[in-house]
């Protein structure tokens, strides 16, 4: 069967059809992603500053996002946004609906990592004239970075998976892919299980480099913890 | 007269505040104070918990918003609503650091070596040159006796020497005054002689002004000029560590010192 010419035609077909939605589905979880941190960053930001009005709005932004399905959302961005003569092709629909879907719990995660350092730190901070934005770069950020890695990695990995919802709006993602290869190929079991792994080879490499990462921005704790063993 | 030229300060004070009122919401946490010291005076604040010790300094410092009076640092007015957001060249840099300020919880960067602690506000506050800051971390780690630690993170270090790097950290703005707050008050006993004694080795500095908030009644004595007592945000009594601490003539000044001696 192996050396049926007409089921290597098969399988390449499917090979090439699967690498194209796998592709879409990086794409469209780079570019949300890119959204995502950028955005957490500033409405964390907001919720953090001395003045009200953004405190408001950034609460705002967060309880709404939140409160609504992303594939509403994305229904919504796509549908009815060009009633209004607001018209967005697929991908950007895709990108900024999950991206700004995510952004709303990035952005929780980002404010308590960045609550955890402490008030002695920022009054040391202040002490030593540090200006704002030096002091956040130097030594407010990469204490907050351990706290805030694993879960916006988790969260990378949930938005890859939930970028299948693109497929609702015509996005021939990794998964509208498998569902076309069914229509035409039938062969359900095989291409949904071949579809499943794709996703699983796709974000295991991704939590592997977040743990990396965690290991590298942590390394002065480890070093610490190991004298502290050692001693 | 020679007293006179030696101490031109006495003319316009180190530090001046002037009916100075502070309240946390409802609660009023000090009520019109008034303070004047002298640059190269070593002032020691005693007072029961809570009567707003901590406050003062953070008051001087800039730390904290008051809502009346005035307070003015080396001639500079710190300001009653200083915004704890500063954009980096505003001000055009604290070109003079005027003050620096050792807390009790140490506070030094945990992800940072002892030298990259001392040397980070020199280098990217200050603008020295990387040698500039290095040098002057040496200068301060030698003075609080912990130059063989420059490599080492916080976490490894005893509380005892985590203070004292704090205190060479602050030193390293070379600060015109230099404020402490209870700064042996989370260490253990045995560690509380290390760190009094790199202090008493700063205070011998003439020009330096110091105002240490300690319980350290005996220190306070041995290198204090002056001691003020603080009782629910006033300064109840002011004078020579004699007065204050060894006759005391105010009633509850005495009920105090008893009680710290007690613990
Ligand atoms: N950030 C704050 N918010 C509200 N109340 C505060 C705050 N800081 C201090 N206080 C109150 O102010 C009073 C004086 O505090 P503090 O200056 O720390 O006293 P001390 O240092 O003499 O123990 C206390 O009653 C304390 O509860
Ligand atoms: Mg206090």
């Amino acid at each position: 069967m192996f050396f049926d010419p007409t089921a290597v035609e098969t399988a390449r077909f499917i090979a090439r059809q699967l690498a194209n939605g796998a592709l879409v589905t990086l794409q469209i979880t780079f570019f949300a992603q890119l959204i995502v941190v950028s955005m957490s960053f500033v409405i964390a930001l907001m919720r953090l500053s001395p003045w009200r009005v953004l405190r408001w709005i950034a609460t705002v932004y967060v309880e709404i996002l939140r409160g609504i399905s992303a594939l509403v959302l994305l229904f919504y961005l796509f549908f009815i946004l060009p009633l209004f003569g607001i018209s967005l092709s697929p991908m950007t629909t895709g990108v900024l609906g999950l991206g700004l879907t995510f952004s709303a719990y990035g952005s929780e995660i980002v404010r308590s990592a960045l609550s955890n350092v402490s008030r002695g730190q920022r009054d040391a901070l202040q002490a030593l004239d540090f200006d704002s934005i030096t002091a956040f770069r130097r030594i407010v950020l990469p204490q907050a970075l351990p706290f805030m890695l694993p879960p916006m990695g988790n969260q990378l990995v949930e938005l890859l998976k939930t970028t299948s919802l693109v497929s609702l709006i015509t996005l021939s993602d990794l998964t509208f892919s498998g569902g076309q290869l069914i229509t035409t190929l039938g062969q359900q079991t095989l291409i949904w299980s071949i579809v499943l792994v794709c996703y699983f080879v796709m974000a295991w490499p991704m939590s592997w480099l977040v743990k990396r990462y965690e290991r590298r921005v942590t390394s002065w704790r480890r070093s610490v913890a190991a004298e502290g063993a050692a001693s | 007269m020679p007293d006179l030229a030696q101490s031109p300060a006495l003319a316009s004070p180190q530090i001046s505040l002037k009916g100075v009122v502070k309240n946390f919401g409802a609660h009023r946490v000090i009520d019109h104070l008034d303070l004047s010291i002298p640059q190269g005076q070593k002032v020691a604040l005693i007072g029961p918990s809570g009567s707003g010790k901590s406050t003062v300094l953070r008051l001087i410092k800039g730390l904290e918003t008051y809502q009346q009076g005035s307070i003015e640092v080396a001639g500079a007015s710190v300001p009653a609503r200083s915004s704890s957001w500063r954009l980096p060249g505003t001000k055009k840099a604290p070109v003079v650091h005027r003050v620096g300020m050792v807390f009790q919880q140490f506070n030094l960067f945990p992800h940072l070596t002892v030298q990259e602690n001392i040397t980070e506000a020199p280098f990217r506050v200050l603008k020295l040159s990387r040698e500039e800051a290095l040098e002057r971390a040496h200068q301060y780690l030698g003075l609080v006796g912990l130059s063989h630690k420059a490599d080492a993170y916080p976490a490894q270090l005893s509380g005892g020497q985590q203070q004292r790097v704090a205190i060479a950290r602050a030193l390293a703005m070379r600060p015109q005054v230099m404020l402490f707050d209870e700064v042996t008050s989370a260490l253990d006993p045995e560690l509380v002689g290390e760190v009094l004694a790199v202090i008493r080795a700063i205070a011998h500095e003439q020009q330096m002004t110091m105002l240490l908030v300690t319980h350290e009644m005996k220190f306070a004595q041995d290198i204090a000029d002056r001691v003020l007592f603080m009782e629910a945000g006033k300064i109840v009594a002011d004078g020579t560590p004699e007065q204050i601490l060894v006759n005391p003539d105010n009633e509850r000044t005495r009920r105090f010192l008893n009680l710290v001696e007690k613990r």
